[in-house]
């Protein structure tokens, strides 16, 4: 018999019953709430007479719909005000513990399960928004889930699965300078598609992903979603727990060492067998840029927008030319002579502490371009903020020209007042380039947080290995 | 949640691929605290001629008449005939709840996202994987035919043409019986109290950390 992987050492240590089809009844261990996907699920316990099954479990925080300019005012759209005064109300009712907006704590769920130590290494994880696979970067089983299913964990802290096929993708080498987490995940999704990972766990490894510190490893599982799986992860190593360790949540003491003892066995046997195995070249890896409406159309920096003629595919080829008019891109231009309008530094993907500095040593003494109407800066967690102004790189960006803000989802979604106008183009270090996704008629080009600086300082696409960066001061 | 167990519906094909849950219902309307009442705006931004915001009157909204479910032909349709990797994108089931809503009961495509997958099951709301060549086949017959239903059988896991002609198509067994007998996925689960207990039991001597307070 072969060996195990990592995700099925997970699935079966959470494995409380299985049904003749094979549909199992998964323990979850982390359930994480915030204000959109929550209050219908709450409705639901309440109308049912039914309570949560194991309060400690869950762990809320509103950050969809707040505002990330100055919060002493509140929310001032009513509609959100009443979405996040209904997760506080309902935290409140049920004893869940929830970092409210004013709370230093505060953040995007995805960045602040990690920080806390919510979320450790062989937990299940879920959470009713589907960068929740941002977690398996701790080797844990994480993914997202519908309203319904956020009635379903919170009433029996378990979930109805099917297992997934499991897709191994190496990235083996070394990456080049200037070339990150985000530009690996775009190529991968480059290169198997938006669909590709449907049906799939993926397990990210190889000397590349190894290499990344943990903040890119969660930059990476956060967007298998983007490739169609609905979980990513990494193995535990040395920086898994070296992570994790001292967190608020975290384990101690005794516990501490026999969760790390359990910890280290959580990787993928040698001989393990995956149901499809694929491998990137890291040294082959250039700064991506996407062009279209999708992720899976991403190009490197130094390429050109495609042009439909040369898709056979009827159906890709239709896709094509919508997405080139709705980008408002002629095919054939080169990526480093679009010109930007905004940019935005933050999401789940990127706005941890080494994403805020890798964009900071880009933009640091110098200016954004005069033809870009609005850089800002979206720290992930109130946290980061702290660590990030410790650091000095509040004032790289103040006076570079950028905005420096609260935490929150902010212009990844667009859900609060943060919004592309129609038409307005952004170099952006979200998830999604999705049509309206940053506000209707917005058009969105995904890239690391050091491309979008260096495109703030352009005013265009540039290539961020031919930019000049400075040290940054140690903290 | 309702029962489905067989329907002869009219259908509207939404000839694209990748359409994502965002492009179903857009973020402004999932500021509502409600299960119901997103129908009007599903697919807003393609839809409408005007920007959609929560609390209008869709009514009296501009509609787009480029956009296929604004078709007279079309009015009515409760089976959505769609391309591959339907519903990619954000998790959130009010792309479900809006699809319902509008009057859809299934939706044929040669695949689906897996999250928004698994949160049709939950509402009735019945997703079928037939083989692109399949759904080409039914795009054309949809597209030339005005009034073109199909009839699906949950039972008989089958799509049928107007011609007679049928298709099998794959469901698992418990999400089957769920759907036929329209039962809630929570009350299921409650019946094995004992199993969930049993497992917590064993892990807080296996993992005790996991379950710090």
């Amino acid at each position: 018999m072969s060996g195990q992987t990592l995700y099925d050492k997970l699935w079966n240590a959470h494995v409380v019953h299985v049904e003749d089809d094979g549909t199992t009844l998964l323990y979850i261990d982390r359930h994480l709430v915030h204000e959109v996907t929550s209050p219908q699920a709450f409705e639901g316990l309440r109308m049912a007479g039914r309570q949560p099954w194991r309060i400690a479990a869950n762990l809320a925080v509103a950050d969809h719909n707040v505002p990330t300019t100055n919060r002493s005012e509140g929310i001032a759209d009513p509609v959100s005000h009443l979405q996040v005064e209904t997760l506080d109300k309902n935290c409140d009712y049920f004893g869940i513990t929830e970092f409210k907006m004013n709370d230093v704590r505060q953040g995007i769920v995805h960045v602040i399960g990690p920080e806390q130590g919510a979320t450790l290494p062989g937990m299940t994880v879920v959470c009713g928004d589907s960068h929740t696979s941002t977690h398996g970067a701790f080797a844990a089983l994480a993914h997202g889930i519908g309203t319904s299913e956020v009635e379903h964990v919170l009433a029996t802290q378990c979930l109805l699965q099917k297992k997934s096929k499991a897709m191994l993708i190496t990235v083996e080498g070394e990456l080049g300078a200037g070339v990150t987490a985000k530009d690996i995940v775009l190529a991968i999704i480059g290169k198997i598609g938006t669909a590709g990972g449907n049906g799939y766990a993926i397990e990210f490894g190889g000397s590349a992903i190894r290499a990344l510190s943990m903040e890119g490893r969660m930059t990476v599982c956060n967007m298998a979603i983007e490739a169609g799986a609905r979980a990513g992860m990494v193995a535990v190593d040395d920086k898994t727990i070296d992570y994790v360790k001292g967190r608020p949540f975290a384990p101690q003491g005794a516990d501490w060492e026999k969760a790390v003892a359990y910890w280290k066995t959580l990787v993928s046997d040698a001989d393990a067998q995956f149901d499809c195995v694929v491998e990137l070249d890291a040294a082959q890896i250039k700064p991506q840029v996407t062009w279209g409406t999708s992720p899976e159309m991403v190009t490197t920096v130094d390429g050109r927008v495609p042009d439909p003629a040369a898709e056979s595919d009827a159906v890709k080829r239709s896709g094509m030319e919508r997405a080139l008019h709705y980008m408002g891109l002629q095919a054939n231009t080169p990526i480093t002579e679009i010109a930007i309008d905004k940019v935005f530094i933050g999401s789940c993907t990127n706005s941890r502490i080494e994403d805020l500095r890798a964009a900071a040593a880009v933009a640091k003494g110098k200016r954004v371009a005069s033809n870009v109407k609005l850089a800002m800066v979206v720290p992930g967690s109130g946290l980061v903020k702290l660590q990030a102004e410790r650091e000095g790189l509040d004032k790289v960006f103040l006076d570079a020209g950028f905005e420096w803000r609260e935490p929150g989802c902010s212009m990844c979604l667009a859900m609060n007042a943060d919004k592309l106008e129609p038409g307005e183009r952004c170099a952006s270090t979200s998830n999604r380039n999705f049509e309206g996704r940053q506000g209707p008629g917005g058009r969105t080009h995904l890239v690391s947080p050091a491309m979008a600086a260096a495109a703030a300082i352009a005013g265009h696409f540039v290539d961020v290995r031919t930019v000049a960066q400075s040290p940054l001061k140690a903290a | 949640m309702e029962k489905f167990i067989q329907l002869h519906g009219l259908v509207a094909p939404l000839d694209r691929a990748n359409v994502d849950t965002d492009a179903i219902i857009p973020k402004q309307f999932l500021k509502s605290i409600k299960r119901t009442g997103f129908g009007p705006n599903a697919f807003d931004e393609w839809r409408y001629l005007d920007h959609g915001e929560p609390g209008m009157d869709n009514s009296l909204r501009p509609l787009n008449p480029d956009f296929v479910l604004n078709q007279p032909r079309y009015q009515g349709a409760q089976v959505l005939l769609a391309r591959e990797n339907f519903g990619c994108g954000s998790s959130r089931e009010h792309a479900p709840w809006a699809l319902e809503d509008y009057g859809f009961r299934a939706i044929i495509a040669p695949s689906f996202a897996d999250i928004f997958f698994n949160n049709c099951f939950k509402n009735g709301l019945l997703p079928i994987v037939l083989d692109a060549a399949i759904v080409d086949q039914l795009f054309k017959e949809a597209e030339k035919t005005e009034g073109y239903r199909l009839t699906v059988d949950l039972e008989a896991q089958t799509v049928t043409t107007p011609s007679g002609q049928s298709f099998g198509f794959q469901v698992d067994e418990f999400r089957k019986f769920c759907l036929l007998n329209g039962l809630d996925d929570i009350g299921l689960t409650l019946r094995h109290v004992d199993k969930i207990k049993a497992y917590e039991a064993r892990r807080k001597v296996e993992a005790p950390w996991m379950f710090a307070q």
